[in-house]
């Protein structure tokens, strides 16, 4: 992760095309530092996993002999009088894109070597994250006490809260992986580790800005994941 | 020298010397006996770790085998062999075999300790996260061994873990711990596997030495390659179908599970499928075929050409069929489930995809017995196992193209056939091909030789007694004697001499296996009594071998890392002193080599 690109050498001869490139020696994508490359293979092997969730979601969905739950009285909240529908699934989803953008602020003033900046960015995207977490923790608490458990719930099928808790929780876990994975680097910007090239307690490799936009290649993913769930959970 | 100049070309034509792209990598160096040899962060002893503990469960399954044959060869015999034992030995030993065996020992063993040599990078990328790699496929593989001992023992459901069976109780295992135990070992493992996966790939895609192109690299790295991506993509079908069914198990959940009734009572499920697991697990399965297939096609490859002292033929087909076959691999995976009342278009569709499968692996095997042609053949070890992989492997793939055309299928699909199918193809080709690659690196890993005469006994008694073992139940499948019973010599509509060939093929089962104690009391005597090698006694031209030190220090290459001048694969140059030029060896040195293009 912390191998550093500014050492590295790139001379990319015009004109030789994509394939030439590939093809050459010692780095297919060239200039692409090894952490870099290792988590956007990691990504794609982890879309198959979310892709794989969601296609058996479909096919349970089809399979089942009850009829599904209507999504937009299951997720709606009461305020005062009326019936809400989606109003929570619409602030959580609008609180982790909005994270997206403070992580993408934190990456660019992570490479500007605004130690301070990308420290504040970096807690907010964290902040932000706990909260969509938090948000989830409200909504599966309120789905368990309406009657919804994995094997059965009082609206329809019993899928429905089958895979909901399991996708979401899934997906959930990614959040809460991203979290603890930001308050850690927070700490690491403010602590200026990027810029001393401290040592890695477990790994003992230098620290590096690019750690910062690996972070942000995760947390982005997993932001575009959830607009899948929403869509396929919520909107269906 | 112009930057475009030495791409894709098989040998310099001058002393080129690439500018460096990829930054001096820091090794940790350890400092106690705990970092060193235990928490090893050097890919080599990390090799070497996954090689051990994946042969000693490797073990396991073998012994589980015996006691299957000996029930088939002898039923009633033995009374310590009831049906529920039986039904738990095919289980443990088909998913051991597959994965904590062949996968792990391709791509974590050989994979470790091969691709940072071959490609000349100092370790992998990352070497704490394969180390960490490492000792999560060790935890899966205790968890395993731990479904031994827990009250009902290990799961019955067959190695597929089809849905019910898997989950109903009844089936050994089932309603205990033993299927739970077997689904987390599997998400273990794949966990752990990832992490080792991704420094695979970007070691082989970023970490190249100079002059290392992608079109130089031995083929056994393009095949440990594309086994990895392939597991890296195929993996997350099965971890998820594992995250599921084990809901159905301890949460009722019905993911998998229709309404069903056991004894006679109607169960909690309803409303699941069946089929989608079956989906799941082959869309896993099949590209798993290929995870263990493709690096003994690369291994072979490179064996092939070493010892027959002659450059391999159409590298370049070579490797595009070895990623053409990874890419089709994930596009057959229902001709697993022909039998399971899929729409017949999905059939139509899936004997197609398979049938194609047939012409990039025809062209490795041309390409295979063309090398060999009129080569200077030594019929060294290693290469008497490579023909032998030859062999097999035309005569498991004969048997897959009967079995991927659907109306064929159908009559053999539950019959001996399928076992014989592939246990030729994937069981013993493939392990044919990792005895050839011990054998043929044994002196790089310890630098002492095998014994000559107990390996070529090793040899002829594996490589004869597999054809004995697995030739005939092609008949038996012929005949009808259905795969997966436990006992069947009463059923009056099977000859008489199914039962003798059945008792024939237990008796060389048992020989076979006892052959493989005797290789392993030849690995570890000549490790440490064994004559000592040559620093490169087989005269290959790749960088393993190119090392200062031979076994090779932590770090691989002294101070300088090599530059590569040339493919793996000028053997026999004609014009030049030796049979042989390392890549190492620019031009320059070689002055009257006649070299041409490939």
């Amino acid at each position: 992760m912390e191998e550093s690109s500014s050492q590295t050498k790139v001379t990319i001869p015009p004109n030789r095309g994509a394939i030439k490139e590939w093809a050459s020696d010692q780095k297919v994508f060239k200039g692409v530092p090894w952490g870099k490359a290792m988590m956007w293979i990691f990504l794609v092997s982890d879309t198959f996993v979310f892709s794989i969730f969601l296609i058996s979601y479909m096919t349970v969905r089809f399979s089942t002999k009850v009829e599904w739950p209507n999504a937009s009285e299951v997720f709606g909240l009461h305020i005062g009088h009326y019936n809400v529908p989606l109003l929570l699934i619409a602030i959580m989803t609008f609180i982790l894109i909005t994270s997206s953008g403070t992580m993408a602020l934190a990456v660019k003033y992570g490479y500007e070597k605004n130690r301070k900046m990308c420290a504040y960015l970096m807690l907010a995207t964290a902040i932000f994250g706990a909260s969509f977490v938090g948000m989830q923790a409200f909504e599966w608490t309120k789905l368990i006490m309406e009657g919804v458990r994995p094997w059965e719930n009082p609206f329809g099928a019993p899928q429905f809260g089958a895979i909901f808790f399991m996708v979401t929780g899934f997906h959930g876990t990614h959040v809460t992986i991203g979290v603890i994975f930001l308050f850690i680097m927070t700490r690491k910007a403010w602590r200026g580790d990027f810029d001393t090239g401290r040592r890695g307690y477990f790994t003992s490799q230098k620290s590096n800005y690019e750690a910062i936009e690996i972070m942000g290649l995760y947390w982005h993913f997993v932001d575009l994941v959830w607009v899948f769930i929403f869509a396929f959970f919520y909107l269906w | 020298m112009a930057a475009d100049s030495y791409e894709d070309i098989a040998v310099d034509k001058g002393d080129v010397i690439p500018a460096l792209e990829v930054p001096p990598q820091e090794l940790y160096h350890a400092k106690s006996f705990w970092t060193k040899w235990i928490f090893c962060q050097d890919a080599k002893v990390i090799g070497i770790q996954y090689s051990i503990t994946a042969i000693a469960i490797g073990l396991v399954a073998l012994v589980l085998s015996w006691l299957m044959r000996l029930q088939l060869g002898f039923p009633e015999l033995f009374p310590f062999l009831g049906a529920a034992e039986y039904y738990q030995f095919v289980t443990m030993h088909g998913m051991i075999m597959v994965i904590y065996l062949l996968t792990a020992l391709f791509l974590g063993g050989f994979g470790n300790y091969l691709i940072p040599l071959m490609v000349g990078a100092r370790d992998m990328v990352f070497p704490y996260v394969n180390m960490v790699s490492f000792w999560v496929y060790f935890l899966a593989v205790l968890v395993l061994v731990a479904s031994f001992f827990v009250p009902g023992g290990p799961t019955g459901a067959g190695w597929t873990l089809y849905p019910p069976q898997a989950i109903t109780s009844g089936t050994p295992g089932g309603d205990g711990l033993g299927i739970i135990l077997m689904l987390i070992s599997l998400s273990i493992f794949v966990v752990g596997f990832t992490m080792g996966g991704l420094n695979y790939v970007i070691t082989i895609l970023q970490a190249r030495t100079r002059g290392m192109t992608l079109m130089r690299m031995p083929l056994t790295v393009w095949g440990i390659f594309t086994a990895t991506v392939l597991a890296l993509f195929a993996f997350p079908a099965l971890i998820v179908s594992c995250i599921m069914m084990t809901l159905d198990n301890l949460l009722g959940t019905s993911f998998f599970m229709p309404a069903i009734v056991e004894f006679g009572e109607q169960t909690e499920y309803s409303g699941g499928s069946p089929i989608l697991f079956q989906h799941l697990f082959w869309f896993f399965g099949h590209p798993e075929v290929y995870i263990v297939a493709l690096p003994a096609f690369g291994i072979v490859s490179d064996l092939i050409s070493v010892h027959a002292r002659k450059n391999i033929f159409g590298y370049r087909m070579m490797v595009w069929a070895i990623v053409i076959i990874g890419g089709l691999s994930f596009v057959v995976w229902a001709h697993h489930m022909y039998v399971a009342g899929m729409n017949p278009w999905f059939g139509y569709f899936f004997a197609t995809t398979t049938l194609i499968i047939a012409v990039p692996t025809a062209i490795k095997v041309y390409n295979w017995v063309i090398t060999l042609w009129r080569g200077n053949i030594k019929l060294t070890i290693p290469m008497l196992f490579a023909l032998g992989f030859i062999v097999t492997f035309v005569n498991g793939g004969i048997t897959g193209l009967f079995l991927g055309n659907v109306i064929v299928d159908v009559p053999l699909s539950d019959t001996y056939f399928v076992v014989a199918h592939f246990h030729m193809v994937m069981g013993i080709a493939p392990v044919l091909v990792v005895f050839g690659a011990i054998y043929h690196w044994f002196p790089l890993i310890t630098g002492r030789l095998l014994h000559e005469g107990m390996g070529r006994f090793h040899f002829w008694v594996t490589f004869l007694g597999s054809y004995a073992i697995y030739f005939p139940m092609h008949y038996l499948g012929f005949v009808g004697v259905p795969r997966r019973y436990f006992e069947m010599y009463d059923s009056e509509f099977m000859a008489v001499s199914t039962n003798y060939l059945n008792q024939f093929i237990t008796v060389v089962a048992l020989i076979v296996g006892f052959t493989q104690i005797l290789f392993l009391y030849n690995i570890i005597t000549s490790s440490k009594f064994g004559k000592k090698a040559d620093k490169n006694p087989w005269k290959a031209c790749s960088l393993e071998w190119r090392t200062p030190e031979v076994p090779p220090t932590h770090g691989n290459f002294g101070k300088e890392l090599p530059v590569v001048h040339r493919w793996a694969y000028d053997y026999s140059v004609p014009g030049a002193t030796d049979d042989f030029i390392p890549q190492d060896i620019p031009a320059s040195q070689v002055p009257n080599a006649e070299v041409e293009k490939t």
